[in-house]
């Protein structure tokens, strides 16, 4: 990591959502910067506005005020530079596994051995070597997870953006899998922004979590991790550990129950 | 040797379904010989399967198969292009769509195969006048499944798209549509069966064409057995059809 060269330009987002009934603002004034080969892990309570935010990083919402560079340029919508891995399972079902991972390598117009290696070195990468010829139904979800990750990395984005990428695996499967994408992160040496709810997984992933507030989602603090790589079993167990995961906790707490304050207000009233 | 439950084995899906065909034809047969049935009213299956050589040879039966299943082919094929695009359009255009939707609906439970004289007044009494009725009551589930397919597609996926930077005719014809894909085929199947049931029907009532003037023919010379041969044919058709979609389907899918 080269914490001298900045990647990532994040400055005063602010998105708001007007619906018939309320304005509500997601996301209020969030700026930050990741440095190459970083990974950023941004928690917070659900709701948020996480997924908002990355959304509008990523160039899919258009954000009312602030902006997104890259390497210095300003990012305009959705850009090559970015790469997005969603939440929700996205994995295309009518293509095989390697045909996913080729997807956009197609639309960038490769040659055909040109991106028959690509996808063989990005399925390898991500522990997929011999399922080429699978269509994601015939495989797990975590599976299907690397799949996408693959198919993103294979365009080789300046960033990569996670959104929650292991919120609908099981809790072994998603320790794995972070495994994984740590193993992969350090070998691109790729500039990560994570989003996730898990505070355990932000401390093992990242090198800085920044905490967001409850609606609207501002910034409330940003922790440096500062735990050896690569994060073994022993360093996870390891008193250090545990002391960042209070300290993140310490600021979420608060934040997380005005979530949860909020979501009974919005509850029938039991009388 | 590992024992295999019975319901994997590869035959006996086939088996059981021609078994029971068979079963059910063998009760008939002795229904009507022990005369609970007439069989004026229903021939013995032995007799049907006794006249195939029959209208083989001298019914031509073979070259109404093919009038037949050739109207059916244009009107499939009408039905598929015709239907998908306006399933498009309608999924494409809010105000269309809220406009039209339910009418389309309705019209694919009208029988408009008794919309005949019109049609033959518009195309006169020849194949046109059948394809076009084939294809007009075809089109309504081609059209209506089209848009539920396209209006299915799920967000993230169209996301994913726009996040690899794809103009929207990209993100119909990568995404979209491909999603949409087994839904439409659906469509265009039930498309098929309506098409083909109102091709031989408006055959048999115009007394023009391919099987359905062969079953009409029959039918007035009161040759029960021959009609329920020529049938079996009418049902040949619509498997070859199925056949043939399945396998277009995978072909398009992979
Ligand atoms: N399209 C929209 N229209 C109106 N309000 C929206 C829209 N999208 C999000 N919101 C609101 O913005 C707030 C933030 O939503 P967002 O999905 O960004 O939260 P999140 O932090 O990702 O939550 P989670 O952890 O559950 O994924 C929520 O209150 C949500 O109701
Ligand atoms: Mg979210």
């Amino acid at each position: 990591m080269n914490a001298n060269v900045e990647v990532l330009r994040v400055e005063n987002i602010v998105k708001r959502f007007v619906t018939a009934r309320e304005t509500v603002t997601a996301v209020h004034h969030v700026s930050f910067t990741v440095a190459q080969g970083e990974v950023l892990a941004i928690i917070g309570p659900s709701g948020c506005g996480k997924s908002t935010l990355f959304n509008v990083i990523g160039g899919l919402v258009k954000g009312d005020e602030g902006s997104v560079a890259v390497e210095g340029r300003t990012m305009s919508g959705p850009d090559p530079a970015i790469g997005m891995v969603f939440q929700e399972e996205s994995t295309f079902p009518w293509r095989t596994v390697a045909d996913n991972v080729a997807f956009p390598l197609e639309l960038a117009g490769l040659a055909k051995k040109e991106r028959i290696e690509r996808v063989h070195h990005y399925l390898q990468l991500v522990g997929l070597k011999g399922f080429e010829r699978h269509h994601p139904a015939q495989l797990s979800g975590g599976m299907r997870q690397r799949v996408a990750i693959a198919r993103t990395l294979a365009f080789a984005p300046k960033v990569l953006l996670m959104d929650e990428p292991f919120a609908a695996l099981d809790e072994q499967t998603r320790l794995l899998l972070g495994d994984k994408v740590l193993q992969i992160q350090q070998e691109l040496a790729q500039t990560t922004l994570l989003i996730t709810h898990s505070i355990a997984e932000a401390v093992q992933l990242s090198d800085r979590v920044l905490v967001m507030t409850y609606r609207p989602g501002r910034v409330k603090s940003i922790v440096d991790i500062k735990l050896p790589r690569p994060r073994t079993a022993e360093i996870i167990g390891s008193k250090e550990f545990g002391q960042y995961v209070a300290e993140i906790w310490n600021d979420l707490r608060d934040e997380a129950s005005l979530g949860m304050k909020d979501a009974e207000a919005h509850l029938p009233k039991a009388d | 040797m590992t024992t295999r439950p019975l319901a994997e084995a590869k035959w006996l899906p086939a088996t059981l379904g021609l078994g029971g065909i068979a079963v059910a034809l063998l009760l008939a047969e002795l229904a009507i010989r022990m005369e609970w049935l007439s069989r004026f009213i229903v021939p013995l299956p032995s007799d049907v399967l006794m006249s195939f050589e029959r209208i083989i040879l001298e019914e031509d039966v073979l070259s109404r198969f093919l009038a037949t299943a050739g109207e059916a082919l244009a009107a499939a094929l009408l039905v598929s292009f015709v239907g998908v695009a306006l399933g498009a359009l309608l999924h494409g255009n809010r105000l269309l769509r809220r406009a039209c939707e339910s009418w389309v609906a309705g019209l694919a439970a009208a029988p408009l195969v008794l919309l005949y004289p019109l049609f033959l007044v518009i195309f006169g009494r020849n194949a046109l006048t059948i394809v076009m009725i084939g294809f007009v009551s075809g089109l309504p589930p081609a059209i209506l499944k089209t848009v539920e397919g396209l209006s299915g597609t799920r967000k993230v996926l169209l996301d994913v798209g726009r996040s690899f930077s794809l103009s929207p005719s990209q993100l119909f014809w990568k995404i979209r549509f491909p999603s949409a894909l087994p839904v439409i085929f659906v469509g265009v199947r039930l498309g098929l069966m309506f098409s083909l049931i109102n091709i031989v029907g408006v055959e048999f009532l115009i007394n023009f064409g391919g099987l359905g003037q062969l079953v009409n023919e029959l039918a007035e010379r009161y040759d029960l057995a021959a009609m329920y041969a020529a049938i079996c044919f009418v049902i040949l058709v619509s498997i070859c059809f199925f056949i043939a979609s399945e396998k277009l389907e995978r072909w398009l899918v992979s």
